[in-house]
């Protein structure tokens, strides 16, 4: 199939839609949640009208059928990014619970008072505060790999961190904020060499680059359905199954259990042991169904034009004056444009850019201590995704002088 | 938008009248926003009979946020406190003279609650300092 991206529009109905003072609206906030093509829609629709059942311990034809399907997207979620087994795909809440799971279960095991785990500095909030929770109940000791002036991670103070032994490396596949692609194969092979465990925060990888659990060697890999064309409420934690073996449980409760006792319990195999409670079943056959849609497109595909669109947003962003972006070049990040507007604080020009349908995120996108590095309070951020076009970033490039005349 | 951004607006916004720091003062506070990273210092000057004598606002944010503050400012000098103490959300709209969605309500109310949490000496511009 070749990649039009008129014709995946059409998947995508709230792309129709116009905003209240009429203007057709221009999605540019896929990074903070993507759009949902009919495909998933019409999966989670086709769940509850024909097959909703609780999973698992029934035995009749609904239970059956509903625990078919939330373990068939499991299959499915287990070969889009190349895990050994199903068994290691965790089903969670998001990305950030996927991040929880591993720092309660795997880093309460493991993790004692002077154990180094590194970070970087482009963390998004929930790679920092859980290891900060950490850090204050266990008093484990965090480092940061910094961040140059371009947005890259800088590879020699994370080799000299690396001197100290620590026990873990978790960071960002793809920054949140400066797209920044992070060389994610090195990061984790000079952890393995220093004896550390390796997790991916691949929230943002996930849904826009062919991601390979096994060939990256990632032993943790965390990502969200959300931001990759599917729901809400459900996310992976991708881990080693001999190290999810070995860890104890997370939250306790139904279905990660193998026997219960008053006073004992045994936990279930993988996955169920780290799956409490009637999980998020319809949104994991959505997931399932996303999934099956970007394979179908082809997540190569996707990349490229997401690629092409973003060169072309940096370029036209760059000759507005007062524009400075932030972030390395194209070639080197994913679809992100964060900016700031000289003069204009970034919520007035997203609030501004809204009056003509234009969606862009402004803040600090979750990512505080980043900003803080480049001196600036927040930025306004465009991110693009398989159904964005060159069109669109016109629009943007327009909306973003008219904010420069209404402030003059 | 032109509603928004009245002219007024972006006025205050660019042009302040009350941006600054007093130096003695009587009461000063300051609070983020933690949504945005908005900052607010208030710094006041009370004269004998409680009436706030000078007024000044320092920060950072966006036009809303530094153009209420202002506005806050002027309306709030020559005033009693116990009068400051009673102000609320809808006296802010009232100077702004616009209307405004939930997110940008708490860009709008920043200044007030800073000022209240200072003139009441509270540790914190809570949301409800605001109601």
């Amino acid at each position: 199939m070749t990649f039009n991206v008129e014709q995946i529009r059409k998947d995508f109905p709230i792309l129709e839609r116009e905003t209240a003072n009429g203007k057709r609206v221009i999605y540019l906030d896929s990074t903070a949640t993507s759009q949902k093509p009919t495909q998933v829609i019409e999966a989670m629709n086709d769940y509850y009208r024909r097959s909703n059942a609780n999973i698992h311990r029934g035995v009749h034809t609904l239970a059956e059928e509903a625990t078919a399907l939330y373990e068939g997207a499991r299959e499915r979620i287990a070969k889009f990014i190349n895990a050994a087994a199903p068994r290691e795909i965790i089903y969670t809440r998001n990305t950030t619970e996927s991040i929880n799971l591993v720092a309660y279960a795997w880093g309460r095991a493991n993790l004692k008072a002077g154990d180094l785990v590194v970070l970087t500095e482009m963390e998004h909030h929930s790679n920092l505060v859980p290891w900060q929770m950490l850090q204050a109940e266990r008093g484990i000791e965090l480092e940061f790999i910094s961040v140059t002036e371009d947005g890259l991670l800088d590879l020699e103070s994370y080799k000299k961190l690396l001197e100290r032994s620590p026990k873990l490396v978790s960071f960002a596949h793809m920054s949140n904020v400066l797209g920044t692609i992070n060389p994610a194969q090195e990061i984790i092979r000079l952890a393995h060499e220093a004896g550390a465990l390796a997790l991916v925060d691949g929230a943002q990888s996930v849904p826009h680059l062919k991601v390979d659990a096994q060939a990256l060697d990632a032993d943790f890999y965390a990502f969200s359905a959300h931001k990759m064309c599917g729901p809400t409420g459900v996310g992976v934690l991708y881990g080693k199954s001999a190290l999810l073996e070995s860890m104890p449980p997370f939250l306790g409760g139904g279905d990660m259990i193998k026997e219960v006792k008053l006073r004992s319990f045994r936990p279930n195999s993988l996955p169920h042991k780290f799956e409490a409670g009637t999980p998020a079943i319809a949104e994991a056959v959505g997931l399932g169904a996303a999934v099956d849609y970007l394979t179908a497109v082809g997540m190569d595909e996707i990349a490229a034009h997401e690629h092409e669109v973003t060169a072309y947003a940096l370029e036209r962003l760059e000759e507005i004056p007062g524009v400075k972006l932030f972030g390395p070049a194209a070639n080197q990040k994913g679809g992100v444009a964060s900016f700031t507007l000289e003069g204009v604080h970034p919520h007035d020009v997203a609030q501004i850019l809204d009056q003509d349908g234009i969606a862009v995120r402004a803040g600090h996108h979750c990512a505080q201590p980043l900003h803080e590095k480049f001196g600036i309070p927040a930025t306004s951020r465009a991110s693009f995704y398989l159904y964005s076009t060159k069109e669109e970033v016109d629009l943007l490039a327009q909306g973003v002088y008219k904010v420069k005349e209404m402030f003059g | 938008m032109d509603d928004l951004y009245r002219e007024v607006i972006i006025e205050h916004y660019k042009n302040p009248s009350y941006r600054g720091k007093l130096d003695p003062h009587d009461i000063s506070f300051a609070d983020n926003n933690p949504l945005c990273g908005d900052h607010i210092q208030i710094d006041l000057r009370v004269d004998a009979d409680g009436n706030v004598a000078e007024a000044r606002f320092d920060g950072h944010g966006c036009a809303i946020s530094q153009a209420s503050a202002d506005l806050l400012m002027e309306f709030i000098i020559g005033k009693p406190l116990e009068e400051v103490k009673k102000l609320n959300k809808q006296d802010i709209l009232d100077l702004l003279g616009i209307d405004l969605g939930p997110v940008r309500l708490k860009c709008a109310l920043l200044s007030l609650k800073v000022l209240k949490a200072g003139v009441y000496g509270l540790g914190e511009a809570s949301d409800d300092l605001a109601e």
